[in-house]
This record gives structure tokens, C-alpha cells and sequence, in this order.
């Protein structure tokens, strides 16, 4: 039989309806390429976010353009300008309502350390309340860096053992 | 325009008034139990129907009188500002007439003075914080408080107990952190004026 280079993935005439591959990779696959956004818009850094969600920038390249302001079908948090003393209640208990599997990206430097704002009024750092996986700098990050840092979260839930982490019975992240 | 004539006028009307050097707009002394009959005076007879801000300052622990009020009024018909100072009389428990009643603007300004200075405003409808969370113990803007905040419990017992977080004096790091106001833009971005100390690194004598 011819095959060409286009083959070597899968090929119905050779391997018929049954494809082998892990589980983890298949689990991976599959999240990666729909992660819903909660947009965590806090500040000015939701307006790049919102451009980054527009048709020049376009999220929804990387299946991410579903943006829900609910967080029982995100997931994943973009924490999306400052965090205040008083808002971290908030953000802690909209992590907490997100189901699992979920991750959180500290986008800008007032999310990730406080930024500018060293005041008595700023958390410095939303990861003081929620486990952060990837960290954008930029005040405000522009579209680009934010898709970059989407990317890098990408590569980090397909390296992720999924059906390990299903079997942990302890599923509670902490801060 | 607030010409002279109306400036004279109005301090002869209101006899308990006093002018204060002002580089831009008129400014008046007003003491704080004439306060709410003044600014009913001034919507009704005077044409001043905007509150444009109300805030406070806080003059130093020491002073012999330590708060005052500053409030700016506005009126489209003289097309012009008059400022107004009143002095608080008690120092640990600063109080004010509120004038929400007759500018109901002053609602959330009251509300914010009160949240960032303690200053009561009596009579007020819901004088309660309005940025800070309502158990914060401290004004922020009073002077004795330190830029950075200071020790804190979070408000949520639950998201303490997860997270074991609290609210922590901000790293200054030299701060506190401002913009040139000239020179190239790209040279303009916040910064520490003195660079030479961290907390990490000892202030230098």
C-alpha cells in the first residue's frame, strides 16, 4: 500500500475504527484545546483581555473564546488587574466554586505581585489566595503576551499526568 | 464670574464667615454648626447646585485642630467654584454636620471621608466604609497610618483558614513609588526616589 506522509498519524484502511494512544494524551488533548476562560476582569488589564477576545487578536483560535462569567463552566481563572484586600474574598470563592480540573493565570504585574500598588490596600499577588500557573508581566500585558502565557498553559495541562490526579482522592488545592 | 461684589456680599449675609488666602477660587471658613444652614443657603439662594467633591485633611497629630473638611461647590449660574473649610472641634472623635440632605452627592463623599479619615458626619443616612471592608480598624489617610497598611486579619474565616493569608505591610522597597511629572515619557514610569535602600538593604544614615 502508498502512504504518504499525511498517513503516519492515523489511517482507516490500515488500523480500521480502533485508534491506541494513552489516556493521558487523549484526557490532554482534549483540555487543552477547550479551556474556558472565567475572565477575573479587575482592573485595566480586562480591556487587553477583552481585545484579546476580539476578532484581531482572537482567542478563539485556541478554543479559549468561550468566556464564562460563571465559574461552575470555567476553566481557568485569568485574574485580570488588582487584586484589593477586599476583593480577595471574592476571587478565593469564585476559584473555590470553579469544578476541577482548573488553573489560574496571573495576568499583568498587579495580579502577579501587587504591581504599582504597594499600599496597604493591595494583595501582592493573587498567588497569597489561589495557586497561580503561569505569571504575564506587562502593565498592561498586551493581547500577544497574554495568548503567549495561554500557550505556555497549554504545554503545561498536556504534560499533566490526568489520570493520576483523577485517581487522588485529595483534590483540595491550597494557596 | 465670583466677583468682589458677590464675595462681599455673601460674608456680610453670613456674618459667622471667614475668607482664607486661596490662589484660585474664592474660599470660605465655615464653622461646622453653620455649616448645614450655609450650603441650604447657597443651592437655594445662591445658585450653587453642585457639590463638585467633599474630602478632608488631616493636619497632623498635635495640632490643635487636627481635621478639617474641604468641600467645592459649583454653580452653573456664576459658572465658578467656592471652597469651603470647616474646622472639626474634637480631635479624637472628629464630627461633622452631614449635608447630604441638601447635596445628596455628598452621600458616598461622606461615606469615603469617613472610611479614610474617621470623621462621623451626623445625621447621615448610612454612614458606614465605603472602600475598605467594614471590620478594617484603621483610616488610611490619617497621617500616624503608614503607607504600607499594617498588620491585618482578612475579613473571610474560611478563605484564612484555606489560604493563610492576611493582610501584610506592602514591601516599600524604597517607595513609595511616583511618576516624574517631566522629562521623556519613557523615563516617566513609577519609581522609587531613593533607590539606595530596600527592605532587604538598611536605609543608609
Amino acid at each position: 500500500m502508498h502512504m504518504t506522509a499525511n498517513d503516519v498519524a492515523y489511517n482507516g484502511k490500515v488500523e480500521g475504527d480502533v485508534i491506541i494512544t494513552r489516556a493521558d494524551a487523549v484526557i490532554n488533548w482534549i483540555r487543552k484545546h477547550s479551556v474556558w476562560p472565567m475572565p477575573m476582569g479587575l482592573a485595566c488589564c480586562a480591556i487587553e483581555l477583552m481585545a484579546s477576545a476580539a476578532s484581531r487578536y482572537d482567542i478563539s483560535r485556541f478554543g479559549m473564546e468561550v468566556m464564562r462569567f460563571s465559574p461552575r463552566q470555567s476553566d481557568c481563572m485569568i485574574v485580570a488587574g488588582t487584586v484589593t484586600y477586599k476583593m480577595a474574598e471574592v476571587v478565593r470563592r469564585i476559584y473555590d466554586q470553579m469544578g476541577d480540573p482548573k488553573w489560574v493565570v496571573a495576568m499583568g504585574a498587579c495580579a502577579s505581585t501587587g504591581g504599582m500598588y504597594r499600599s496597604y490596600a493591595v494583595m501582592q499577588g493573587v498567588d497569597n489566595i489561589v495557586p497561580v500557573d503561569v505569571y504575564v508581566s506587562g502593565c498592561p500585558p498586551r493581547p500577544e503576551a497574554l495568548l503567549d502565557a495561554m500557550m505556555k498553559l497549554q504545554d503545561k495541562i498536556g504534560s499533566e499526568p490526568s489520570v493520576r490526579n483523577l485517581r487522588k482522592t485529595d483534590t483540595v488545592a491550597t494557596g | 464670574m465670583i466677583d468682589e461684589d458677590f464675595k462681599k456680599s455673601l460674608l456680610k449675609e453670613h456674618s459667622y464667615l471667614v475668607q482664607r488666602d486661596s490662589v484660585d477660587w474664592f474660599t470660605v471658613e465655615c464653622p461646622s454648626k453653620d455649616l448645614v444652614s450655609f450650603c441650604k443657603s447657597m443651592r437655594d439662594n445662591q445658585g450653587f447646585e453642585l457639590l463638585i467633591d467633599l474630602t478632608a485633611i488631616d493636619h497632623g497629630e498635635g495640632e490643635e485642630c487636627r481635621f478639617s473638611t474641604v468641600m467645592h461647590l459649583y454653580s452653573l449660574v456664576h459658572r465658578g467654584y467656592v471652597r469651603l473649610h470647616s474646622l472639626c472641634t474634637d480631635n479624637d472623635k472628629p464630627f461633622m454636620p452631614s449635608i447630604s440632605e441638601i447635596y445628596p452627592a455628598a452621600n458616598w463623599h461622606e461615606r469615603e471621608t469617613f472610611d479614610m479619615f474617621g470623621i462621623h458626619f451626623t445625621n447621615h443616612p448610612n454612614l458606614k466604609r465605603i472602600l475598605m471592608w467594614d471590620e478594617y480598624p484603621y483610616f488610611p489617610l490619617r497621617k500616624e497610618f503608614p503607607l504600607a497598611g499594617i498588620d491585618t486579619p482578612l475579613p473571610a474565616d474560611d478563605v484564612v483558614e484555606v489560604t493563610q493569608a492576611s493582610v501584610e505591610p506592602a514591601p516599600m522597597m524604597g517607595g513609595p513609588f511616583v511618576s516624574a511629572s517631566s522629562g521623556p515619557i519613557s523615563d516617566s514610569e513609577p519609581r522609587a526616589k531613593d533607590e539606595s535602600w530596600t527592605e532587604r538593604k538598611e536605609k543608609p544614615l
